[in-house]
């Protein structure tokens, strides 16, 4: 495999030529009506070449390795098509590797105690026999239905088991195995013509001890489902909002990591100005990071689609604008050094900026403390997704109370919240000591969904937010 | 060469199992993408892939692979089990299938394929995507625009052990684009696509549309938090319902008892002038094909008429649960997925009022053109709502200019259900649903 991707790649009138190889087989399960509906198994094999000429980009993919050679003539042809004023990439040192386990150095790891997880063995999904899989699942199914007024389940199981094989024209040859697991579980009411639900969200690096155990959790989702039944609709209007770790974390992703994307900065002047390294965006309190070297987290990894290490990437380091995350291409473009964030869903999709696991690191409040001085104001848990227009962002809460007084108040119905991120990240006036990293997440942009990536915070605490509502 | 590989799965897996389907599609598709005003990439992407389904012991089975089966070409990991292998592992643990297979082999004629498509040269597509972006651009020279121009060819080919075998042939031609014009930390959010399995006479279109959004959203204008009269545009109709309909009408929903819409067949749910079907057969529609996925003849079914609901959509084996036929609605997601009811292009039937009388007739008023984080709320209790990216404000029947910081919120079953107003100009959004303007008199708005 190796000679053979190396022949293919040379002697090519490009500036720059890498390939992608990629071998996965996945499972999913899926219940649906409170009961199994679908077991597949599936297995991929494909690959990529992606070639640059002028700054110009030629991308072919393909699930048969013959004819390689064409394929790259082909992909140089493109390239050449689409080529332009031309820039260059920044030659990089090559790396041959073979990853079959990402244990990363802790040493360049976060110093910051991550709700580390529990000493325990690691049981990779893929030797998990389909019937051990789906007791666990029929066992969570059993907790929901059993639940008062939950009419239905919903339950969306995945494993993969993937190796992926990058080599560039500059002598990289890497090898990795990149395994992924989720699973979403979602407990839905009904009474009457009320139709209402909760849902759980974990995932891991393909590890299967990850979504066991989970039983309380599963108990607590149907419960919210059938109080949400007879919960109220906020009143809409700005409040003071404390956000829990897994939305805040949604926030940290959607509202600033997207911002952070150099590809929406790169050629774009007017957004570069706003993005402007060293602009205040918030308290002296706030520090945002991306950390694709964190272990067992779903995000992280050894290299990028691009062979360029992963690494710990500060966005905002104490209110401040310090970094960005980049592509060899949009690092080469303004001139700043690439950060190993080149990633792509699979060989179906050229590489392009994303996020890791990206988070908000703790501040010194307690939940209690946050609490104390609001007088009107919603507590959001949970989140349903998140959307973002670069400034604007919409992102859902699954679970909400008011706060009166102090104190947690009535249930709500999910509410959305949406604001500007400026505004926003500068209205944050408390930031809590429990950091805590949602797994269950995927991104998608760019159309490649869905991306494993985590990202977490501890609790916040945002003035002036707007919440819609009836 | 395919044909005879799809042909000898088929054979193998009857052997094992007492019905077999094979699924096999292959594509080719050349996207050429521009950002920031540039011609970036240029991408050729070849697919093929082939799902197995069988019913064994009563249960399904089901796998998919694309490429080489089985593959050893990668040392290492190897994929070590093969097709039939795989289906048979997950048949013991299947649901209990409660359909036949059809024998079905004759389809209605849909024009899908358009041989032009294939002969549309790459400098062509950077010629228009070229001049999508010049002409925008002509008229907002601030403004950064991606684009993209996307040619591409499908194959499909369906046997099953009942007899049942169909075969056709997609093409599909789209153009879009997406603008932002930033001004200090304000943006604004421009974009139109056309879509279509024959090539578009009217490319202009696309740019002609953008031009519009810009010209009014040139001024900005506020609104407070209050009810207020909102016209959704045909890109707002998609935006905002397009997701609680194609949920409640689905089969699969409905059998599961979350659809709110669940005990209502044959019941005024909707406003009495609003008609809604879903239709497979279509000429040149995206959605469009002579059978779905498990070989059933597509065709055009109602789903809601004059605020009756009239059907649900199903596939075969949903159908078979619920006691009713399926509806040609069986689709494979992302290709060779498990079959599940899903839409095929919805047409909301337009009615009488121009676009313009709505806008006189509201004193003050919102627009609605897109919607964001429109799909995170209680979508299946049919919840709608998000920020405003592109919507203007209307003052005593005329539009002053965009509005920013504002969300809508509320549910189809009220929303849709009285004095509902049903424009008489129409569009294609996204290839995927025909949809005039809609005016609904009292939506819930929240702004800062």
């Amino acid at each position: 495999m190796h000679d053979q991707v190396v022949d293919a790649l040379k002697g090519h009138n490009a500036d720059y030529i890498e390939a992608h190889f990629e071998e996965s087989e996945s499972t999913y399960i899926t219940y649906r009506s409170g009961r199994l509906e679908e077991v597949n198994r599936t297995s991929s094999t494909g690959g990529n070449i992606r070639a640059l000429v002028k700054g110009g980009w030629g991308f072919v993919s393909f699930n048969y390795l013959d004819g390689l050679r064409d394929k790259v003539a082909l992909a140089v042809r493109e390239a050449r098509l689409a080529s332009g004023e031309g820039f260059k990439l920044p030659a990089t040192e090559p790396v041959v590797d073979v990853v079959t386990q990402f244990h990363p150095d802790p040493s360049i790891s976060s110093g910051q105690a991550l709700n580390p997880l529990p000493s325990r063995e690691r049981r990779m999904a893929a030797s998990v026999s389909l019937a051990q899989k789906k007791q666990v699942l029929d066992e969570y199914n059993g907790i929901m239905l059993g639940s008062s007024k939950v009419q239905t389940s919903r339950i969306d199981y995945r494993d993969v088991k993937r190796k992926v094989i990058f080599a560039n024209s500059e002598g990289s040859y890497i090898e990795q195995s990149k395994p992924d697991l989720t699973l979403r579980l979602t407990a839905i009411a009904r009474e009457n013509n009320e139709v209402q639900q909760a849902g759980l969200s974990l995932g891991s690096r393909g590890d299967f001890t990850a979504i066991e155990g989970r039983q309380e959790q599963v108990k607590e989702i149907a419960r919210r489902a059938a109080a949400l039944l007879s919960a109220p609709e906020a009143k809409g209007g700005e409040y003071t909002v404390i956000v829990d770790p897994i939305l805040a974390g949604v926030f940290a992703h959607e509202a600033f990591g997207h911002l952070s994307e150099a590809d929406f900065v790169y050629q774009n002047e007017q957004l570069h100005e706003i993005m402007t390294l060293g602009r205040r965006f918030g308290g002296k309190q706030l520090n945002i990071v991306d950390d694709a070297t964190i272990p067992d987290l779903r995000g992280g990894y050894k290299y990028d689609d691009e062979g360029t290490p992963g690494a710990r990437t500060y966005l905002i380091q104490e209110g401040i604008l310090v970094g960005r995350l980049h592509s060899r291409e949009t690092a080469a473009k303004m001139g700043e050094e690439p950060t190993g964030n080149a990633r792509a869903i699979s060989y179906l999709f050229p590489p392009i900026v994303r996020m890791t696991n990206t988070f908000i690191e703790n501040g010194s409040s307690s939940f209690e403390e946050m609490l104390s001085d609001v007088k009107d104001g919603v507590y959001v848990k949970d989140w349903y997704g998140g959307q973002t227009s670069l400034e604007m962002f919409t992102f859902s809460a699954g679970e909400a109370y008011m706060i009166r007084n102090g104190k947690l108040a009535e249930l709500l119905r999910p509410v959305v919240l949406t604001g500007n991120v400026f505004v926003t990240l500068n209205n944050i006036d408390a930031i809590g000591n429990d950091l805590s990293m949602n797994q269950g997440g995927g991104c998608g942009k760019g159309g490649q969904s869905p991306l494993p990536v985590s990202n977490g915070s501890p609790h916040i605490r945002m003035r002036h937010c707007l919440i819609g509502g009836r | 060469m395919q044909l005879a590989m799809i042909e000898q799965v088929l054979r193998f897996a009857q052997k094992v199992a007492e019905q077999a389907e094979v699924f096999w599609v292959s594509s080719q598709e050349t996207p050429v993408h521009f950002e920031a005003n540039k011609l970036k990439q240029v991408q050729t992407k070849e697919s093929s892939s082939v799902a197995l389904r069988i019913i064994k012991g009563g249960r399904v089975g089901f796998s998919a692979a694309s490429g080489p089966q089985p593959n050893l070409s990668l040392r290492g990991i190897g994929v070590s089990r093969n097709l039939i292998d795989m289906a048979v592992e997950t048949s013991l643990f299947g649901n209990s299938a409660r359909f036949q297979l059809p024998s079905s082999r004759d389809y209605p004629g849909v024009s899908i394929f358009d041989p032009q498509i294939e002969k549309v040269t790459i400098e062509k597509m950077i010629e228009l995507g070229s001049e999508l972006i010049a002409k925008v651009r002509g008229h907002t020279p601030g403004i950064l625009c991606d684009a993209e121009v996307t040619k591409g060819t499908s194959s499909i080919h369906i046997i099953n052990s009942q007899g049942g075998e169909a075969s056709y042939d997609k093409s599909f031609f789209s153009l879009g684009l997406e603008g932002v014009l930033i001004q200090d930390t304000d943006m604004l959010f421009v974009g139109d696509s056309e879509s279509s399995c024959h090539l578009p006479d009217k490319v202009e279109l696309v740019a002609d549309r953008v031009i519009g959004q810009l010209e009014l959203a040139k001024r900005k204008a506020t609104v407070s938090t209050k009810p207020l009269p909102v016209i959704f545009t045909p890109h707002g109709v998609a935006s905002a319902f397009l997701s609680p309909i194609a949920l409640a009408f689905n089969g699969k929903t409905v059998l599961e008892g979350a659809s709110p819409l669940k005990e209502r067949l044959g019941e005024l749910v909707f406003d009495t002038e609003f008609t809604l079907w879903d239709d497979a057969t279509l000429n040149h529609c995206l959605g469009s094909s002579p059978c779905d996925d498990e070989g059933m003849p597509s065709e055009r079914l109602s789903l809601i008429e004059s605020g009756v609901v009239s059907h649900f959509f199903y596939d075969l084996q949903t159908g078979v649960l619920a006691g009713v036929r399926s509806t040609g609605s069986g689709r494979r997601a992302s290709g060779t997925g498990q079959v599940k009811p899903a839409i095929s292009s919805l047409v909301i039937e337009e009615g009488n009022i121009p676009f313009q009388t709505m806008v006189e007739d509201m004193r003050e008023g919102l627009i609605v053109e897109q919607l964001i984080g429109a799909d995170q709320g209680n979508v299946l209790g049919g919840d709608f709502g998000g920020n405003v990216l592109l919507g203007y404000k209307v003052e005593n029947g005329k539009i002053i200019g965009r509005v920013k910081d504002t969300m809508i919120s509320g549910n189809i079953y009220q929303v849709l259900k009285e004095h509902l107003g049903i424009g008489c100009e129409a569009r294609w959004v996204d290839g995927v649903l025909w949809a005039p303007y809609l005016y609904c008199p009292r939506l819930s708005v929240s702004a800062r």
